[in-house]
């Protein structure tokens, strides 16, 4: 049986009186990339902390790959979390360590190799996100916020994980920076075969890279391809994707498929 | 002038001039109280001369109008009013869209509101501080959870981080630790010479700097440096590395923040205090010999003979082994108050300070405690 890549199910999360999710479902498949959209204070982060095991859910299930990771401890975790990569919104670097010693950091933990094969490795993962060999040696906080998103994306790629979880990986950058960054996102994707789950509020990257998007609303999921989704009903759906933006990027996405060219 | 007042038969006729801004409110002020209103039933305004009105100048045009009407008079303008106003307008009567949150529905107890709001401080303070000691021991099972499974290889220990650790709360703690030993013996000398001269005992003044030093203050006021420097460092650098999501990308990678962050640290502290406690004894010692030699002539050989002849096997070991007790004290305060950061800087600030207040109030008491226990069994 081919399991999803991750299965959600019955999600609920509360916060005291405060339900954030209740009874959340949702599924990514192979090779896709995954949007998550949802208004602010929906509960995307609390969504993607209870799938990185950073918080348990009040009732519910994750799998990840065919494994239920709600019951499992600490040590069987540790080894889930071996096979996905992470970028966290604001970089999350290690502030003490280099960019270099921050790709090389999960695979001191989970792998074992020689000091010149991890030193290659991790230059090569460097290199793939775009960064200049030279940014290597630097410390997080003398990079800019362009090339700290790509030092993150390098240090989720170090242990060459198929699932890689993206929040808001276009936020704080410019438009030109954050098309550079959904174009390398979707090159690395087709290369290395990644199924990509991204949480953003990015209008054009959602366009730009997402097969699939699930809208939180009303403390559940609304998940279809990017065609459908633009044709759901739910008034909060219909106003996100029917600002003025979205309508100007439909409108870009339909002559560009009648046009001859167009594929 | 920002406000010209002619009086004509049906009322007032206002032309407002100049600059109407924040900075200049006062004038504003000034110049719109100076207004007579009574007997006036019409005023009529002109805003043509405004040079400038920003939201401040039309808020307090908008409260003269308000005042105007409430006197009786029917309000004109010449020419449309100012935008502004209509702004300000819209904004009171609340038409403008409003971010709202839920507010919690506050209980009937049918008491007096005074006394609820006490009990309701009094409950509070309870619960947190209630919470707080829960929390402080799931800390310290935690600790002692992840200690057994980090002592299973020495990889896991991460004796790197310890060395680490040792460098920053010991080495570079050296000079202002033995500084401090050395201006605490002279202090003690110098006291008790005073003291001790009038009944020709100067020699004793040797016993008192040996033992005190020894015992107490070597180790108690290197502790107290150490909360201060290393007990601050532990909060702030866990603390923002909660607030930078480094602690949430740790826990991603599969890395036991506590194996990796808290643990070294409290291993580094627990090894660097002893050995900063055995400098501060020397120097300590070594101060109580300079001062003895030139305020008592006390020559150093007889001082060296009296400081043996003073200490007890005991001495010597009774400060030494309350440093690694006394930096568990610092180090888990530090930690802990460090690893309770979220969401804010101020949060950061905040518990750094309690941090440090706390280890500092946690060594006193353990020494307080200490000196019962030693005295009980008589060393």
């Amino acid at each position: 049986m081919i399991y999803p890549v991750l299965e959600v199910q019955g999600l609920v999360n509360r916060f005291g009186s405060q339900i954030v999710h209740n009874g959340l479902n949702m599924e990514v498949r192979e090779d896709e990339v995954f949007g998550i959209v949802g208004g602010s204070g929906t509960g995307k982060s609390v969504l993607l902390r209870s799938i990185l095991g950073l918080q348990r859910p009040n009732a519910g299930v994750i799998r990840i790959e065919g494994q239920d990771i709600t019951k499992m401890s600490f040590s069987q975790l540790r080894i889930v979390k071996a096979r996905y990569g992470v970028t966290f919104q604001q970089g999350a670097l290690f502030s003490a360590l280099t960019v270099l010693q921050n790709v090389q950091l999960p695979m001191l933990e989970h792998l074992h190799l020689s000091v010149h094969e991890r030193d290659e490795l991790a230059m090569l993962k460097i290199r793939l996100s775009g960064l200049p060999a030279d940014a290597a040696g630097k410390f997080p906080a003398q990079l800019s916020g362009g090339m700290i998103k790509r030092a993150a994306l390098a240090r989720a790629l170090a242990l060459d994980p198929r699932l890689l979880f993206l929040d808001e990986p276009t936020s704080g950058l410019d438009p030109i920076s954050a098309a550079e960054f959904d174009d390398l996102i979707l090159y690395l994707q087709k290369q290395l075969r990644l199924t990509v789950v991204m949480i953003t509020h990015d209008l054009d990257s959602i366009f730009r890279t997402c097969n699939r998007v699930g809208v939180i609303v009303d403390r559940h999921m609304e998940i279809d391809t990017l065609e459908g989704i633009v044709r759901n009903p739910h008034p909060w759906i219909q106003s996100y994707f029917h600002g003025e933006r979205g309508n100007a990027r439909l409108q870009e996405r339909s002559t560009a498929s009648v046009s001859p060219h167009g594929t | 002038m920002l406000v010209e007042v002619r009086r004509t038969e049906q009322g007032l006729d206002v032309d407002l001039t100049g600059d109407w801004r924040a900075l200049g409110l006062a004038q504003i002020d000034a110049e719109l109280s100076g207004v007579d209103l009574t007997t006036a039933h019409r005023i009529t305004l002109d805003t043509k001369s405004l040079t400038a009105l920003d939201l401040s100048g039309a808020w307090r045009l908008h409260e003269f109008l308000n005042q105007a009407r409430a006197a009786g008079a029917e309000i004109q303008f010449k020419g449309s009013p100012p935008d502004q106003l209509r702004l300000i307008d819209s904004t009171l009567r609340g038409e403008r869209p409003v971010c709202v949150e839920p507010k919690p529905v506050p209980h009937e107890h049918g008491l007096a509101p005074l006394t609820e709001a006490g009990l309701a401080e009094i409950g509070l303070f309870s619960v947190r501080e209630g919470r707080d000691l829960m929390a402080a021991l799931a800390f310290l099972g935690r600790i002692f959870s992840t200690l057994g499974r980090a002592l299973t290889s020495f990889k896991r220990l991460r004796p790197i981080s310890i060395a680490r650790h040792i460098y920053d709360t010991g080495i570079t703690a050296m000079p202002i630790t033995a500084l401090i030993a050395f201006l605490i013996s002279v202090i003690i000398a110098y006291m008790s010479a005073q003291q001790l001269r009038r009944f020709g005992a100067e020699i004793f003044v040797v016993d008192l700097v040996t033992i005190g030093v020894l015992r107490e203050m070597g180790v108690l006021l290197t502790s107290i440096i150490v909360a201060g420097r290393s007990g601050s460092a532990f909060a702030a650098e866990l603390g923002s590395m909660k607030l930078n999501e480094e602690v949430d990308a740790l826990v991603a990678i599969g890395v036991d923040p506590y194996e990796a962050l808290v643990l070294p640290r409290l291993f580094g502290l627990m090894i660097a205090l002893p050995l900063l406690t055995i400098v501060a004894d020397i120097i300590g010692i070594m101060g109580g010999a300079l001062l003895c030699r030139y305020l008592l002539d006390i020559p150093i050989t007889q001082y060296l003979t009296r400081v043996n002849e003073a200490i007890t096997p005991t001495t010597f070991w009774v400060g030494l082994m309350k440093a690694p007790v006394f930096a568990m004290l610092i180090g888990m305060a530090g930690a802990y108050r460090g690893m309770q950061v979220r969401d804010s800087s101020r949060e950061l600030g905040r518990l750094t300070t309690v941090a440090v207040v706390q280890s500092i109030f946690l060594v006193i008491l353990a020494d307080a405690l200490f000196a019962v226990l030693f005295m009980e069994i008589g060393i």
